[in-house]
């Protein structure tokens, strides 16, 4: 799905990301650990090529990033769901309007059907009409996660989705997560909370990564 | 060609009928919104006088001309025992000349009528020294005025053409230029809509970006986000400048109607078909909002990359 090999990001004359091989396989789901600052968001944003590399090579979806166009990588997004910490809507939609924006973006319309049952899966149905404002962490988050993946992606990417939420919350989460995973999806979480990583085990064989001295190592048993 | 056929029918379609979610993805209020609206508008109902200067131009032009085209003056002055024989050797002249449809010698009536604004309807015109007349009217495509005064230095010396070309220029000339300035003026409000356009779009993007950032965020193309500012911005452009354009042909209905007393002035306005003219200025302010808005919206999502 997503293939670094020797990739190195870094600006202003330094250096945040080194040497990074390392290969996202269809179904796989993995986890992002490191500490603060670390290049966690860096590492993701390479993943949907909102950032491109200095050196080495990123194949997003069989295609280097690098020379793709923006035509390309808009293309690409549409099969990589991605989560932010802050979510990002658009706040003069109401959430059903900003769940279904992938499809309207891509042409497509959502069939109602389909989104009131993606939006009863996240515990939204109620919310539909109401603006993004309106809703507290757990439900923009869970938004987010209905927007990620209205368009069946092959690869979900979610940075720190768990940030804001309280611990039910995030399990919550981490379980809609798991089950996509379960229906073949590619999943890379990028948190600093070892707590989920530890909860998640029991349930889905996640690789535990972690971002250490501007490279990516495999975790171990110290999780 | 099929394919192009298919790609085009598919993009006119997204155009006119989009999804009514895609049409809001701009936030709807906003000063640019105002802005547009508002220039649209004023320079719809400046380009109206603009437009009838140029047509009020154009009219008088074409007035002038043909009141000065077909017809020519020979002026005669001889010895009162000579004036009959020179008049009939002009006329000869004239009758044997390709290009006259016809002349004719004014009677001392009708010369004392032309002096009557001057000197009074009594003027004693037989004791005066004047100069006879002597009306020509041309034939398509016309005389050689040149050979013509040859014709008429041999065959009466006393006889001056005047083929009101000395008249005629400057006149033509300055209708034409009054037609250039109206056209100018309609060419320098477009391109001042068209700039003021592309300030307003560019500051729409700006406020907007943080709705680009997310549009992009989940797979729109260049092509959708440019699409749903420059959609917003041309029917904010067409619905100002028909508003400007209405008031302005409103405006311009109410001016005196033309005489021959008033002249240029009170014919500034439309005549017959002329009213409909000022109808494509709408559309053409759609079309510059859609290119104006399209540029920049290309250009700052480019920069944005």
């Amino acid at each position: 799905m997503i293939a670094f090999e020797n990739v190195s990001y870094g600006y202003d004359g330094g250096s945040l990301l080194s040497d990074i091989n390392l290969r996202l396989a269809p179904g796989s789901f993995h986890f992002l650990t490191g500490p603060s600052g670390a290049g966690k968001s860096t590492f993701l944003k390479l993943c949907y090529a909102e950032l491109l590399p200095t050196a080495g090579r990123v194949t997003i979806l069989d295609q280097m990033a690098t020379s793709m166009t923006r035509d390309d990588i808009a293309l690409a997004r549409r099969r990589i769901g991605v989560v932010h910490q802050d979510c990002q809507f658009l706040d003069h939609l109401p959430v059903d309007d900003n769940i279904s924006l992938p499809l309207t973006v891509s042409g497509s319309f959502a069939d109602p059907r389909d989104l009131r049952e993606l939006m009863d899966w996240v515990g939204l149905t109620p919310m539909a009409r109401a603006l993004p404002p309106q809703l507290s962490g757990g439900e923009r988050q869970r938004a987010a996660l209905a927007r990620a993946i209205i368009m069946g992606p092959d690869v979900i990417l979610a940075d720190e989705p768990t940030g804001n939420l309280d611990w039910d919350m995030s399990l919550r989460l981490l379980t809609l997560l798991v089950e996509l995973n379960r229906m073949g999806k590619t999943v890379l979480i990028a948190t600093h909370d070892l707590n989920l990583i530890r909860q998640a085990k029991p349930q889905v064989a996640a690789r535990v990564l972690r971002i250490s001295n501007k490279r990516i190592q495999l975790a171990g048993a110290d999780l | 060609m099929k394919r192009t056929r298919q790609i085009l029918s598919t993009r006119i379609e997204a155009w006119v009928n989009p999804d009514p979610s895609a049409r809001s993805i701009v936030p709807p209020s906003g000063h640019t919104a105002w802005l547009t609206t508002f220039t649209s508008a004023a320079m719809a109902f400046l380009a109206v006088f603009a437009l009838a200067l140029a047509l009020a131009s154009h009219r008088l032009a074409t007035r002038w001309s043909d009141a000065l085209e077909r017809t020519a003056t020979v002026r005669l002055s001889a010895p009162e025992d000579q004036i009959d024989l020179q008049i009939n050797a002009v006329l000869a002249v004239l009758q044997s000349t390709p290009g006259v449809a016809g002349a004719r010698a004014l009677t001392a009536q009708e010369q004392r009528a032309l002096l009557a604004p001057w000197f009074g309807p009594d003027l004693p015109i037989d004791a005066l020294p004047l100069p006879r007349l002597i009306e020509v009217n041309e034939d398509s495509p016309g005389y050689d005025s040149e050979g013509l005064r040859q014709r008429l230095a041999a065959e009466a010396p006393g006889a001056v053409l005047d083929d009101h070309t000395r008249w005629r220029k400057p006149l033509a000339i300055a209708a034409q230029r009054l037609r250039l300035l109206g056209i100018l003026s309609i060419v320098l409000i477009t391109g001042a809509t068209a700039a003021m356009i592309t300030l307003a779009a560019s500051a729409a993007l700006a406020a907007n970006a943080q709705v680009i950032k997310v549009l992009r965020l989940v797979g729109a193309r260049d092509g959708f986000i440019a699409a749903a500012f420059v959609r917003r911005f041309t029917v904010r452009a067409l619905a100002g400048a028909l508003v400007g354009t209405l008031a302005g042909m409103a405006a311009v209905s109410i001016l005196p109607s033309a005489d021959a007393a008033g002249g240029f002035l009170t014919g500034l306005g439309f005549e017959g078909w002329g009213w409909a003219m000022p109808l494509a200025l709408p559309p053409l302010a759609g079309i510059v909002a859609f290119a104006a808005t399209r540029a920049s919206a290309r250009r700052k999502l480019q920069e944005w990359t």
